[in-house]
């Protein structure tokens, strides 16, 4: 039996992703929010990775940030990284339990921000308000949810 | 647990190549961040681009606007009497302070005709309503509703009841982007209301507040002084309200004060804003009036352009040609005048 999810979840959850992005928060949460679609892509690159690569990561990054507005090529290049990491440790996170990979997610949301941050201190934008740094962990919360979601979604796709 | 189904662990070749094509990625994605971050060609590109995000954008709004919507539909009767008691005793006050004004407008109108000052009076705004949705939290902007389909065009004024909002930078066909007084990127030419002294105010990257970094210690500015737009540089009409000083502080050489503002406009999200249509409704500051005696009016709409705009769209906006919206707000002068 082939292991393969219908090709519109990859796009369907990319969109939900966006949407959750640009969703409105009170202005003192907004830097807290979640990174929606690094918790998304970081999915796709554990479960299906011959499908979402680099080049995938980079081009939903393009994506995002077309529509949230910031930066061209700043979500782009956060999604590489972040997709180049998961890519390395994906063999032995997939089989952690589920905690385990939620605190390694939380250190690579981390690094996330972390990049983030660098660019735009690098041009001179300033760095993020201290709120921002609630984001990863939110984020590592937020991860055992989607998983699980996600996987339900996934496997009840495939039997029906 | 389902069998192992990735590829096989990538042999040590295979984990160059994937070196390689990260730093590739990493290389086009730093370059599209700097071309970006210096304006230039690949704006206009993403202007374009963001164009296709907008279905997006209008999906994201509708919670805000749901939300809103039943908050109208919830609200008892008691709270619809006391805010329709309370709407009818502002429009009152306010019709008060329009019918004084109208007779200012009318002298000004008289002195400027004696002084051979040939200026248009009429403000002529479209309400614009705000789409919900948040941006990049390190820009300060906002998300219209409207927005070339609209008439909305690049470089428009946008106010609040307040005062000066910000100006659109973008204008999508459904909607547009405007950047606030506070986006760390905007600085706005303005003067004291009570002096005359001109001033450039920059954004701060926060929603509360603006910053005067460079006033003469010599100035005639104080903590309290309103701050109106100046007119200078063409972009921002004058006479808008900007805010007000909180704060001054001599800077770390001592030769400047360092001022802070805060805004006159509510940037938490009203629901909407008004765009400034016309070019160049210029009433003056009171004490400005000397100071700037030798300003032009700024131009920055061509009247033969007016005709020119597309009919607006019915339910999302209502033109109020030559009407006072609620812009008074002392000790700035409404920048509407009266009907010539």
């Amino acid at each position: 039996m082939i292991r393969r999810p219908p090709a519109w979840l990859l796009p369907a959850t990319v969109l939900m992703a966006l949407v959750l992005m640009l969703l409105p928060l009170p202005p003192a949460l907004a830097p807290a929010r979640p990174a929606w679609m690094a918790l998304v892509v970081a999915y796709w690159v554990i479960e299906t990775p011959e499908r979402v690569g680099l080049g995938a990561a980079f081009v939903i990054g393009l994506i995002a940030d077309l529509c949230v507005g910031g930066l061209l090529g700043e979500q782009a290049l956060r999604m590489v990284v972040l997709a180049f990491i998961l890519q390395r440790f994906r063999a032995r996170l997939r089989f952690f339990p589920l905690w385990q990979q939620s605190a390694a997610i939380g250190a690579i949301l981390l690094n996330d921000r972390v990049v983030a941050s660098a660019v735009h201190v690098a041009l001179g934008l300033g760095g993020p308000p201290p709120v921002a740094w609630l984001s990863p962990v939110i984020g590592m919360a937020a991860w055992p949810v989607l998983f699980l979601a996600l996987d339900a979604l996934r496997l009840r796709l495939r039997r029906a | 647990m389902p069998p192992y189904a990735g590829p096989l662990p990538p042999a040590r070749t295979g984990e160059v190549v994937e070196t390689l094509r990260l730093l590739a990625y990493l290389v086009v994605a730093l370059v599209l961040v700097v071309l970006d971050h210096r304006g230039g060609w690949l704006r206009q590109v993403r202007t374009q681009a963001e164009a296709l995000m907008q279905p997006v954008r209008l999906v994201a709004g509708l919670p805000g606007r749901m939300v809103e919507r039943l908050a109208d539909d919830a609200g008892t009767l008691g709270q619809l009497t006391d805010e329709n008691a309370r709407l009818r005793r502002e429009l009152l006050v306010n019709q008060a302070r329009m019918a004084r004004m109208q007779t200012v407008a009318a002298d000004n109108l008289r002195l400027r005709a004696l002084l051979d000052a040939a200026q248009r009076d009429r403000l002529d705004v479209q309400l614009a309503p705000i789409l919900d949705v948040d941006l990049d939290p390190t820009r300060q902007r906002l998300v219209l509703a409207a927005g070339s389909g609209d008439g909305v065009r690049v470089g428009q004024t946008v106010l609040d009841a307040g005062g000066l909002v910000g100006q659109v930078i973008d204008a999508g066909t459904l909607q547009s982007t405007v950047l606030l007084l506070t986006d760390a990127s905007h600085a706005v030419p303005v003067t004291v209301a009570r002096s005359g002294v001109r001033l450039v105010a920059y954004g701060d990257g926060r929603n509360d507040a603006l910053r005067l970094p460079t006033v003469p210690t010599s100035s005639d500015v104080r903590v309290g002084d309103a701050l109106v737009t100046s007119g200078l540089g063409g972009r921002f009409a004058a006479g808008f309200a900007v805010g007000t000083i909180t704060a001054l502080a001599p800077d770390d050489s001592r030769a400047f004060l360092v001022g802070s503002v805060r805004p006159a406009a509510q940037f938490d999200r009203g629901r909407e804003v008004l765009l400034l249509r016309s070019g160049a409704p210029a009433p003056r500051a009171p004490g400005a009036a000397a100071a700037n005696v030798g300003t032009p009016p700024p131009a920055t709409v061509d009247a033969s352009a007016q005709p020119a705009l597309p009919p607006p769209a019915a339910a999302a906006q209502a033109e109020t040609p030559s009407a006072t919206p609620p812009l008074a707000r002392p000790p700035a002068p409404p920048p509407a005048g009266g009907p010539r």
